[in-house]
C-alpha cells in the first residue's frame, strides 16, 4: 500500500531549511544535557509519569510560554510582511501557514494551557484537596494536549503548515482546494488536545463539586473557583461539537465524504456552524478563569473584599449558559435572514452586561481598599481599561448591520486581540506573577516585571488602535501584502512597531523568571504567604508539600485564611502531631504518556494517510487501555510519621 | 493618513449610511460607559494607594451595596435595550430594497479563484472585477461562488455578504452619485485571496445604458469553454468584460453546488431570471 | 465464593474509607455520568448533521432503498435485549451471584456481538449495491452517525470482556463492582442511543 504523502523536510526553502537546523540543534541540545548529566531517571520520575496536579500544573505554564513564543514569532513575521506594502518578505503560501499557526497555536495552545495551569496549580489548593478527582486522567489529560500541540508544530517542517485559518472553513479545507497533509496536521491536533480537554473539563468540575474541604459550602467558595466551576461547564459541552466538526471533515478529508464538499450534497455551512457552536464557548473557557484570576488578584492587593460577591457568581453561571446561545454572531453575513440575525445580535450584546457588571464589581474592590500595585496588581489594572474597550467593540460588532461592516476586517482582529489579549493574555501573567512563589517558593522580580508590563501595554495599544481604523478604511483579514495608495501603510508601519514593542515585552517577561531564578534565594518566600492574600493556598508552605494539607481544613466561612490572620487565629490551620492521619495518594504512572504517545502515532498516520501506522498506534492506545484496566492501582499511603516529620521539616510544627 | 481613505465612514448609498448610522449610535452607547470607567479607574488608582499618609477612607469589610449594584446592572440593561431596538430596526430594513419608486437592477456575482465574475441577466453582458451599476437605483445582487466560501464587500457601498457555493445570496446596495468604488473579497479563499479586489464603478442612468452597449459591441463573448476556464485557471485575472455569457451558467452553478436542496434559494434565483 | 448483599456493601463502605479522603468509586461514578452527557452532546451533533444532509442524496440512493425494515427490527430486538441482560447481570452482582453475573455478562457481550455483525452485513449490503458513504452527503452521513454508534459498542463489548476477566481473577469487590456499574451505565446509554437511531434514522427513513 502506497502511502498518499511522504513527508518532506527538505523542500528547498530556507525558511523551512532555517526552522530543520534551529529544531535538531535544539533537540540535539537537550538530548545532551541528558545524558550528560544522566537527568534521564529524574525526568522520567518526577515529570513524565507524574499525576500532582502542582506537577502537571507547571508542565503547562512551561508549555503555554514555549508555545506563546511560537505563536509570538508568528505574529511577528505577519507584521513585518505587513509593515510596507508589497513586502515580499513573505509568499502568500507561507503568509498563510503563519497566520493559520498563530491563530491555532495562540488559542489551543497557548490560552488553553494557560487556564488548565491555573485549574491545576490553584484549584486543589484553594478547595483544601490532596489532589484532583481523578489525577490518572488528569496526567492524560496534559500528554495529550502536549502530543496535540507537537503534532503541530512539527507541521511547518514535515509536510506543511496548515493554510487556512484558525477556523479552517471548508470547503477551502477540502481535498479539492488544499490537498496537502497541513490541514490533516490541523484536524488531528486539536483532536488529540481536544480529548486531553474534554477529560480536564470533567475532571475539574467533579473535583469542585466533590472534593471541596469540610465546611467550604458553594457560595463560600473563592470566585476562582466559581470560574473555574463555570468554565468546566462549558468545556464539557462545548468541545464535543469541535470533535464532530474535526472529525466530519476529516472523514470527507481521508475517505472521500461529502459532509463540507462542494457537490455531492455537502453543506460547508454545517462545518461553520459546528464550529462556532463550539468556537463561541471557547471565548469564553479562556475568559471565565481569567475572571477568576481578578477576583482573587483585587481583593488581595486591595486588603478588601470582592465587591458582590453574589452578583459575581450570578454573573459567572449566567455568562457559561449564555455563551452557548450566540456562535451565530461569528457569521451574521452567512444569509441567515434579519429574525436570526437580530436575535443572535441582542443575545451578543446581552452577553456584555453581566461582563460589565464583574468590571464595575472589581473596581469597587479597590474603592476604599488599599491598592498595592505590585506586578500581579499591575497586569490586573491594566486588563480593566483594554477589555473595556474590547467589550465596548464586542457591543458594536452585534449590532448585526455594523458587522456587516466589519466582518473580517482588521477592527475584527483589533476587537478580539483586546479581548484575548487584554483578557486572558493579561489575566495569565497576572496569575502567574500571582501564583508563582507558590509553585516554585520564590516571587518574581518587581522592576524587571515593571519594564516587560510597560513595553508589553504600551506596545498593545500601538499595534491594535492602528488595526480598529484600517478595518474602517477597508483592509480585510488574511491578506498577506496590499497595494500602496490606500491609506494603509502609515497604520500597518505603526501596527508593526507597537508588535515588535510587545516582542521585547516578551523577552522582558522571560528575562524577568531567568533573573529571578538566578536570584531565588533574595527572592524567596518564606511565609508562604507573600501577598497577604486570602484563600486557602496561602495557608500552605511555598511550595506545598506533595501531599499539600497535612491534614485537611475546616472552612467556616469565606476567605477563611484572610479571617483566621486578622483575628490572629492564622495557626488554626497548622497540624498537631496527633490530628496527622496517614496521607492516601495516587501512584504516578507511564501509562497516560505512553497512551498519549500511542495517539500522537495515530495522529501522524491520519496525517500522511498512512493506514499501516493508524493500525498500530490504534492497537497501542486500545492496549494501554486494557492494561490499565486490570491493573490493579490503588494509590500508596504516606505513613503518618513521615508525614510529621516533613511538616516538622517545612517548621509548621 | 487622509479622511477619504476611512471608506466605512465616507458612504457613497443608503445602506452604507444606514449602517454608518448605526455605528455612530453604537459608538455612542458604549461610551457611556468606557469614559466613566476610565475616569473613575484613574481616581480609584490613584486616591487608594496603599501608602502611610493616605487620609482616604478604608472599609475592607465593606462589599454589598444594592443601589451600586442595581446601578451597574441596569446601565447596561438599558444601553442594550437601545441598542437592540436599532439593531432589529436596521437589520429588517437592510433586506428591503434601499428605495421603493425606482426599478432595481439585477446583477449576478460569482466568487472564482481568484476573481470575480459579474453576470448582467437584464442586459446580457459579464464583466470580471468591474462591476457597473447606474446611480439612484437599487442593486440587488445574488451572490454565489464556483470557488470556497468568499465575502462581497464594498465599503462604501454597503457591508458584505457571503459568497458561498450552492447558495442564492441577496444583498441590496445602491449608489448615490457617480464615482469607483474599492471592494473586496472578505473571506480567506487560499493564495490568489490577497488580490482578489475589485472596483464597483457607477454612472449616471444614460450612461450605463451606454457603457452596456459599448461592452455589446466591442467586447468578446464568454463561451461556455471560457466560462469553465474562468473557474478552474486558479489565478488573479485584470478586468474582463464579455458582449454576453453562457445562458443559465449562474443557475446551473447554483443549483449543481447544491442549490438544488435548498427552497429558498432556488425561489431567489427563480426570482432574479 | 459468594458473598451476600449486606457483606457487599460492607465491601463498599470499606472501600469509601480506605480512598482518597473522598469515596473513589462515587467519584468515578459521578464522572462517568458527566462523560455520558458530553457523549449525549457528540452523538447530538451528529444527528443534527444526518437531519441536515438528509435529503440531499445526490440522485443516488435514498432512505426507502436502501434500508431494510426486517434487518434493523432485529438490531433493535437485539440490542433491548442486551441492556436487559445487561441490567440482570448487575442485579447478579448486587446478589453477590459471581456465576449468574458473569453467565448474563456473556449473553450481553455475544447480543451486541451478534448487533455488530448485523450492522456490518448491513453496511456491506449497501456498499454491494453502490450505496458508499463517497457516493453522497446523505450517505456520509448516515454511516457516520451509525457507525460511531456501532463503534461505541463495539468498545463496549471489549471492555465488558475485561472486566468479566477482572471479575473471575478478583471476585466480586468494590472496585470490580464499580467497573461493572459503570459499563453497565454505558451500555444503557447505547440503547437509549439506538432508540433515537432507530426512530430519528430508520423509521422516519422507510416512512
Amino acid at each position: 500500500m502506497l502511502p498518499h504523502y511522504w513527508p518532506t523536510p527538505v523542500t528547498g526553502d530556507p525558511l523551512i531549511y532555517g526552522a530543520d537546523v534551529s529544531i535538531a540543534l535544539v533537540s540535539i541540545a537537550i538530548l545532551f544535557v541528558l545524558f550528560y548529566y544522566k537527568k534521564w531517571g529524574w525526568l522520567w520520575r518526577e515529570w513524565l509519569t507524574t499525576v500532582d496536579h502542582k506537577k502537571i500544573g507547571i508542565l503547562y505554564v512551561i508549555a503555554a510560554l514555549l508555545m506563546l513564543f511560537r505563536g509570538g514569532v508568528d505574529g511577528l513575521l505577519m507584521r513585518t510582511q505587513l509593515a510596507q506594502p508589497n513586502m515580499h518578505f513573505l509568499e502568500s503560501e507561507h503568509y498563510n501557514q503563519v497566520f493559520s499557526t498563530h491563530g491555532t497555536i495562540m488559542i489551543l495552545f497557548v490560552a488553553m494551557p494557560f487556564m488548565f495551569a491555573l485549574f491545576n496549580i490553584v484549584i486543589p489548593l484553594q478547595i483544601g484537596a490532596r489532589d484532583v478527582a481523578f489525577p490518572y486522567l488528569n496526567a492524560i489529560s496534559f500528554w495529550m494536549f502536549f502530543f496535540g500541540a507537537l503534532l503541530l508544530n512539527i507541521s511547518f517542517v514535515i509536510g506543511g503548515s496548515p493554510d487556512a485559518g484558525w477556523v479552517s472553513y471548508a470547503p477551502l479545507t477540502e481535498k479539492q482546494f488544499d490537498p496537502g497533509p497541513g490541514e490533516n496536521f490541523y484536524l488531528m491536533a486539536l483532536q488529540l488536545s481536544g480529548i486531553g480537554s474534554m477529560a480536564t473539563g470533567i475532571n475539574f468540575l467533579v473535583t469542585i463539586l466533590r472534593m471541596r474541604a469540610p465546611g467550604m459550602t458553594l457560595m463560600r467558595m473563592p470566585l476562582l473557583t466559581w470560574a473555574v466551576l463555570a468554565a468546566s461547564i462549558i468545556i464539557i459541552y462545548a468541545f464535543p461539537a469541535l470533535t464532530i466538526a474535526l472529525a466530519l471533515l476529516l472523514i470527507d478529508r481521508v475517505a472521500g465524504a461529502h459532509f463540507f464538499t462542494m457537490g455531492h450534497g455537502g453543506n460547508p455551512m454545517m462545518y461553520t456552524n459546528l464550529f462556532w457552536i463550539w468556537g463561541h464557548p471557547e471565548v469564553y473557557i479562556v475568559l471565565l478563569p481569567v475572571f477568576g484570576v481578578f477576583s482573587e488578584v483585587f481583593p488581595a492587593f486591595s486588603g478588601k473584599r470582592v465587591f458582590g460577591y453574589s452578583s459575581m457568581v450570578a454573573s459567572l453561571m449566567a455568562i457559561s449558559i449564555v455563551s452557548f446561545l450566540l456562535w451565530a454572531h461569528h457569521f451574521f453575513t452567512m444569509g441567515a435572514g434579519p429574525g436570526v440575525n437580530t436575535y443572535f445580535g441582542i443575545a451578543s450584546m446581552a452577553i456584555g452586561i453581566p461582563t460589565g457588571v464583574k468590571v464595575f464589581n472589581w473596581m469597587f474592590t479597590m474603592y476604599r481598599g488599599r491598592i498595592r500595585m505590585t506586578m500581579p496588581m499591575r497586569w490586573a489594572v491594566g486588563f480593566i481599561p483594554n477589555f473595556v474597550i474590547g467589550g465596548a467593540t464586542g457591543v458594536m460588532l452585534a449590532a448585526a448591520p455594523g458587522d456587516y461592516q466589519y466582518h473580517n476586517s482588521f477592527f475584527l482582529i483589533a476587537h478580539f486581540h483586546q479581548v484575548l489579549i487584554g483578557g486572558t493574555i493579561y489575566g495569565s501573567l497576572a496569575g502567574m506573577y500571582f501564583w508563582w512563589p507558590k509553585m516554585f517558593g520564590f516571587t518574581l522580580d518587581e522592576k524587571r516585571g515593571r519594564i516587560a508590563f510597560w513595553l508589553w501595554n504600551v506596545g498593545f495599544y500601538v499595534t491594535f488602535f492602528p488595526q480598529y481604523l484600517l478595518g474602517l478604511m477597508g483592509m480585510t483579514r488574511r491578506i498577506y501584502t496590499y497595494p500602496p495608495g490606500m491609506g494603509w501603510t502609515n497604520l500597518n508601519l505603526l501596527s508593526t512597531i507597537g508588535a515588535f514593542l510587545m516582542g521585547l515585552g516578551f523577552i522582558y517577561i522571560v528575562w524577568d523568571i531567568l533573573y529571578s531564578t538566578m536570584h531565588r534565594s533574595e527572592l524567596k518566600d518564606v511565609t508562604g504567604d507573600p501577598w497577604n492574600a486570602r484563600s486557602l493556598e496561602w495557608s500552605l508552605p511555598s511550595p506545598p508539600p506533595h501531599y499539600n494539607f497535612a491534614v485537611v481544613p475546616t472552612v467556616t466561612r469565606r476567605d477563611e485564611w484572610w479571617e483566621l490572620k486578622k483575628s490572629g487565629r492564622a495557626d488554626v490551620l497548622r497540624p498537631t502531631a496527633q490530628d496527622i492521619e496517614a496521607i492516601h495518594m495516587p501512584n504516578n504512572s507511564g501509562k497516560p504518556i505512553i497512551f498519549s504517545v500511542f495517539f500522537f502515532i495515530v495522529g501522524l498516520g491520519f496525517v500522511f494517510e498512512w493506514y499501516a501506522v493508524i493500525v498500530i498506534g490504534l492497537a497501542g492506545v486500545l492496549a494501554t487501555m486494557l492494561l490499565r484496566s486490570v491493573e490493579e492501582d490503588t494509590g500508596h499511603h504516606i505513613p503518618a510519621e513521615e508525614v510529621r516529620h516533613e511538616e516538622m521539616a517545612l517548621g509548621r510544627m | 493618513m487622509n479622511g477619504d481613505h476611512f471608506l466605512v465612514l465616507n458612504p457613497a448609498g443608503p445602506v452604507a449610511r444606514i449602517e454608518l448610522h448605526l455605528i455612530v449610535v453604537s459608538i455612542i452607547l458604549v461610551l457611556i460607559v468606557v469614559i466613566p470607567v476610565a475616569i473613575l479607574l484613574a481616581y480609584i488608582t490613584r486616591r487608594y494607594r496603599d501608602h502611610p499618609d493616605n487620609k482616604a477612607p478604608y472599609m475592607p469589610e465593606w462589599s454589598e451595596s444594592k443601589v451600586l449594584e442595581i446601578i451597574w446592572w441596569g446601565i447596561p440593561v438599558t444601553i442594550i435595550a437601545i441598542l437592540g431596538v436599532y439593531t432589529a430596526y436596521d437589520t429588517f430594513a437592510l433586506v428591503k430594497p434601499p428605495e421603493k419608486n425606482a426599478t432595481p437592477v439585477t446583477i449576478q456575482v460569482t466568487s472564482l479563484n481568484w476573481k470575480w465574475l459579474f453576470q448582467y441577466p437584464e442586459q446580457g453582458i459579464a464583466t470580471v472585477n468591474e462591476c457597473d451599476i447606474p446611480v439612484n437605483r437599487p442593486v440587488q445582487f445574488v451572490i454565489t461562488a464556483n470557488s470556497p466560501m468568499n465575502g462581497f464587500w464594498v465599503p462604501q457601498l454597503g457591508g458584505q455578504e457571503y459568497a458561498m457555493p450552492g447558495m442564492a445570496m441577496r444583498l441590496w446596495l445602491q449608489a448615490d452619485h457617480p464615482g469607483i468604488f474599492y471592494g473586496h473579497g472578505g473571506n480567506f479563499t487560499g493564495r490568489g485571496y490577497a488580490k482578489m479586489d475589485f472596483h464597483v464603478v457607477s454612472r449616471p442612468s444614460a450612461q450605463f445604458a451606454q457603457w452596456v452597449q459599448t461592452v455589446k459591441k466591442t467586447a468578446p463573448a464568454l463561451t461556455s469553454k471560457g466560462y469553465n476556464q474562468l473557474v478552474s485557471s486558479q489565478n488573479n485575472t485584470p478586468t474582463l468584460f464579455y458582449s454576453s455569457y453562457p445562458a443559465g451558467s449562474f443557475e446551473r452553478t447554483i443549483r449543481h453546488q447544491g442549490g438544488m436542496y435548498m427552497q429558498r434559494d432556488l425561489t431567489i434565483i427563480g426570482a432574479s431570471k | 465464593m459468594a458473598v451476600s448483599n449486606k457483606d457487599l456493601s460492607g465491601v463498599l463502605a470499606r472501600g469509601q474509607s480506605a480512598g482518597h479522603s473522598h469515596d473513589e468509586n462515587e467519584l468515578r461514578v459521578a464522572g462517568f455520568w458527566i462523560f455520558l452527557s458530553t457523549d449525549m452532546i457528540l452523538f447530538a451533533c451528529l444527528f443534527a448533521t444526518y437531519l441536515v444532509l438528509r435529503g440531499n442524496t445526490d440522485a443516488g440512493p435514498t432512505p426507502q432503498q436502501i434500508f431494510d425494515v426486517r434487518g434493523f427490527t432485529e438490531e433493535t430486538f437485539i440490542l433491548l435485549t442486551s441492556s436487559f441482560t445487561c441490567g440482570l447481570a448487575t442485579h447478579a452482582m448486587h446478589e453477590g451471584r459471581r456465576g449468574g453475573l458473569i453467565t448474563w455478562l456473556s449473553i450481553t457481550a455475544l447480543l451486541g456481538l451478534s448487533f455488530v455483525g448485523l450492522e456490518v452485513s448491513e453496511f456491506v449490503h449497501d456498499v454491494g449495491v453502490g450505496a458508499t458513504m463517497q457516493r453522497s452527503a446523505f450517505l456520509s452521513a448516515f454511516f457516520t452517525l451509525v457507525g460511531t454508534h456501532g463503534l461505541h459498542v463495539s468498545i463496549g463489548i471489549l471492555w465488558m470482556i475485561s472486566i468479566m476477566y477482572q471479575i473471575l481473577k478478583r471476585g466480586i469487590n468494590a472496585t470490580t463492582a464499580r467497573k461493572l456499574t459503570i459499563v453497565g451505565l454505558y451500555w444503557h446509554f447505547l440503547d437509549v442511543v439506538w432508540v433515537f437511531l432507530f426512530t430519528v434514522v430508520y423509521l422516519m427513513g422507510v416512512m
